[in-house]
């Protein structure tokens, strides 16, 4: 019987931390005997680099420029395997400021699609989205018949939550027109105080659940220096059995939900129930110190 | 030639018909289109004190329409006809290749060496120039150009649609281009998304020559007190040579002509002459009025369709010179009106009376009108296809009452109007040529003169009434039999 393919999304604010979390869970996935396909969704080009031990690999795009037109590449020329078998792609794209990268995003999936890299074999496809959804572009993982289930991957801090529920008004939009679901928030924590709590009572608003909280520990850098996951560098480390842990319940998760988005003041009367910010005192907007 | 007043009623068509058919082509419409619709046809009245139709909107959506856009507007009108300059179309192939020799802007010179207007350059983007930009192949585009065709006296950059939305920045570009290869190149950002219609393309390149071209050059020879320019003249078919020969034959010189048989020297001195005549006065008469803010130079409309309107334009354009140009102008008008007479007196007994609608761009809605007059015809319906209202109000007293006056039509509008009209000639695009020919109605296509011309001037007259008499008589209509 055909295994039926789950496809996912991770998103979340810049610098929160989706690559490296995509990372170990893919591997702690892999450990547990998945078939995933990594598919970076960033022209930085960095979703791929701990299970490949490579730097950045060679990506879609830099290979249709080499060749002049996307119909020249083959899925060979961009398709590597990495830790425990994990396939790896990297849609690339242009230096900031020029072109545009989200056509990037869209060229290289098309391709992918057209020349079979979503073979019946796979378990899982996991698309790493840049944080800022800008255009249409970086939605395309999340469109119709692309990834149903969507993470994100949030902290306790204000920003991180804030772009969280951005994300969530984006799948509302997408929900209604596709299949797509929130699995849940992925806390990477940040050490900032009643951050699991805070992050839990944030998913409660949102309709979803903070599916696990990821501790902060230094095991993570030590095997990014290697250009490793902390489950293939050091697999009996705490650390390690954390992202097994995150890995088993998305394995498992059956909640799937279309996100209930909160308006920005409910978002900050929560931030000040936990005291992430104060009441605003509107006596002192636009004062300068010595005024 | 015949004095036509407009305030005599056409036999048959009263203003309380024509608007009864106005209502009757509405209700071809839904609601919400027909609301949109109304305000652009109208039964005309020459004695209104002004011209209500409604112009330059958006084009309803569902409608078959016969505009264009922004970048045809640049291309196909005001840069494409200049024929010494390299002119890119900058994006995929398609919007430079269809719109590849479609306007027959005819030119001197050799084609490769000197002239380029013919030929069709394209960045050919490709989808890793759309993600990683296509600055660098323009680059490499301008200067492949230069070293292929060194007498290319400069390079328009034409942008299509995805340049626009990914951002590329052709200013820099033409600039640094423009520095190593030492001639003009201009950036021209006329993506086919901006605007309504093609109108919007003329006034960016309006806009574009303002800050890139006027003024960067003077004339070689002194300046002479009869020297002038024709703004809006395409060359279409030759029209703007037989122009520039009678402003001649009347002693006048005509430094530049815009932009038909266009040399980009020419139109950069343009800031020296006496006086603008300005033909096509919508795709062109914003540099008019920038050379008159700018540096002073007056300008006047003019019309040299038929014998009547030339001799009407000669006389006023002569007026703003001396006696010398006026006793000239009126020995030109007089030896030309009787080959005129002749013309005339050949067509107009098989012509006479017979009616016409037009629908066209530019000038010609109203323009053609008095050529028409000249044959004994009647224009029973005028409209254009990206008017804005100052052109309404030119053109509103030169209809007849109750005729039919109306702006961006559409397919289903162009076929209720010739079913109820039963014009004996649709003067019309490329677009409506083959529904009107199928139906059994007399078609000219008036873009580009239907592979004939020049229409302009007394060289353009005979062969106008050449080609509507070939039109409307022609037995072929009588060899046709329905098979229904």
């Amino acid at each position: 019987m055909a295994k039926k393919l789950r496809q996912l999304a991770i998103y979340g604010k810049g610098g929160i931390g989706k690559s490296t979390t995509t990372q170990n869970t893919v591997a702690g996935l892999a450990a547990m005997g998945k078939k995933i396909l990594i598919i970076g969704c960033d022209p930085k080009a960095d979703s791929t680099r701990l299970i490949l031990h490579s730097k950045a690999q060679e990506t879609v795009m830099d290979k249709v420029r080499e060749l002049g037109t996307v119909e020249d590449l083959e899925l060979e020329d961009v398709l590597r395997e990495g830790y425990a078998g994990v396939r790896c792609v990297e849609s690339g794209g242009p230096e900031p400021g020029v072109g545009c990268a989200g056509r990037g995003v869209i060229t290289a999936i098309n391709f992918l699609e057209e020349e079979g890299a979503y073979t019946p074999d796979l378990d899982f496809v996991f698309y790493d989205v840049l944080g800022d959804v800008v255009c249409g572009g970086f939605a395309m993982p999340i469109r119709e018949n692309k990834a149903q289930e969507i993470y994100i991957v949030v902290s306790g801090e204000m920003m991180a939550m804030y772009a969280a529920n951005n994300i969530c008004k984006g799948i509302v939009k997408y929900a209604s027109s596709g299949s797509v679901r929130l699995g849940g928030l992925i806390c990477n924590s940040r050490n900032t105080d009643k951050e699991k709590e805070l992050i839990e009572a944030l998913a409660a608003r949102l309709g979803t659940q903070m599916i696990h909280y990821v501790p902060r520990d230094n095991q993570v850098q030590r095997a990014e220096l290697r250009r490793m996951t902390v489950i293939e560098y050091s697999p009996e480390h705490q650390q390690a059995q954390e992202y097994r842990e995150l890995a088993r319940k998305i394995d498992e998760n059956e909640m799937l939900v279309v996100p209930t988005p909160i308006e920005i003041d409910d978002l900050e009367e929560l931030l000040m129930e936990f005291g992430i910010i104060e009441a605003e005192d509107e006596t002192i907007i636009g004062k300068a110190e010595n005024a | 030639m015949e004095k036509t007043s407009k305030n005599n009623p056409l036999e048959g068509i009263t203003k309380e018909k024509t608007q009864s058919m106005v209502e009757k082509t509405l209700d071809l419409y839904p609601e919400k289109a027909r609301k949109k619709r109304a305000p652009h046809m109208s039964a005309n009245d020459p004695d209104d004190a002004g011209c209500a139709i409604r112009s330059n909107r958006k084009t309803v959506p569902g409608v078959m329409s016969a505009r264009g856009c922004a970048y045809a507007g640049a291309k196909g009108v005001v840069w494409g006809p200049i024929r010494d300059m390299v002119h890119v179309s900058h994006g995929p192939v398609g919007c430079g290749y269809y719109s590849w020799g479609t306007r027959r802007n005819l030119v001197d010179g050799t084609s490769g060496v000197d002239v380029f207007s013919a030929m069709q350059f394209t960045s050919d983007f490709q989808e890793r120039d759309i993600v990683y930009g296509g600055d660098k192949k323009l680059g490499v585009l301008c200067r492949e150009a230069k070293e292929l065709f060194p007498l290319a006296k400069g390079i328009s950059v034409l942008s299509e649609c995805p340049v626009g939305l990914i951002g590329d920045d052709i200013n820099a570009v033409a600039k640094e281009s423009s520095k190593e290869l030492d001639i003009p190149v201009i950036p021209c950002n006329c993506e086919g998304f901006r605007g309504v219609s093609q109108s919007l393309g003329h006034h960016i390149s309006n806009d574009t020559i303002r800050d890139y071209v006027i003024g960067t050059r003077e004339f070689s020879e002194p300046i002479g007190d009869y020297d002038v320019a024709i703004i809006g003249d395409y060359n279409i078919g030759g029209d703007a040579w037989a122009s520039k020969k009678v402003l001649e034959e009347i002693g006048l010189n005509v430094k530049a002509v815009w932009t038909g048989d266009g040399q980009i020297e020419h139109i950069a001195a343009t800031h020296q002459v006496k006086l603008n005549l300005i033909h096509c006065y919508r795709s062109m008469n914003y540099m008019a009025k920038i050379m008159e803010e700018k540096y002073g130079v007056p300008n006047m409309e003019f019309n040299f369709f038929g014998p009547t309107k030339i001799a009407e334009s000669l006389r006023a354009i002569a007026a703003r010179f001396d006696e010398k140009i006026q006793q000239k102008a009126e020995e030109v008008i007089a030896r030309h009106n009787v080959e005129m007479q002749k013309v005339i007196d050949e067509y107009r007994p098989r012509l006479e009376g017979k009616r016409v609608l037009i629908f066209v761009g530019g000038l010609r809605p109203r323009h053609t009108i008095g050529a028409y007059e000249d044959l004994g015809m009647k224009v029973i319906a005028s409209g254009y296809e990206f008017a804005h209202t100052d052109d309404y109000d030119k053109t509103y007293p030169e209809m007849d009452k109750g005729t039919l006056i109306f702006d961006d039509a559409s397919e289903i509008e162009l076929e209720k109007w010739v079913e109820e009209f039963r014009p004996d000639l649709v003067a019309s695009g490329v677009k409506e040529k083959y529904v009107f020919q199928k139906a059994g109605v007399p078609f000219r296509q008036m873009h580009s003169w239907d592979y004939s011309g020049p229409y302009h001037a007394y060289d353009g007259f005979p062969i106008f009434a050449r080609d509507m008499d070939m039109a409307i008589n022609s037995p072929t209509w009588k060899l046709v039999k329905s098979p229904f």
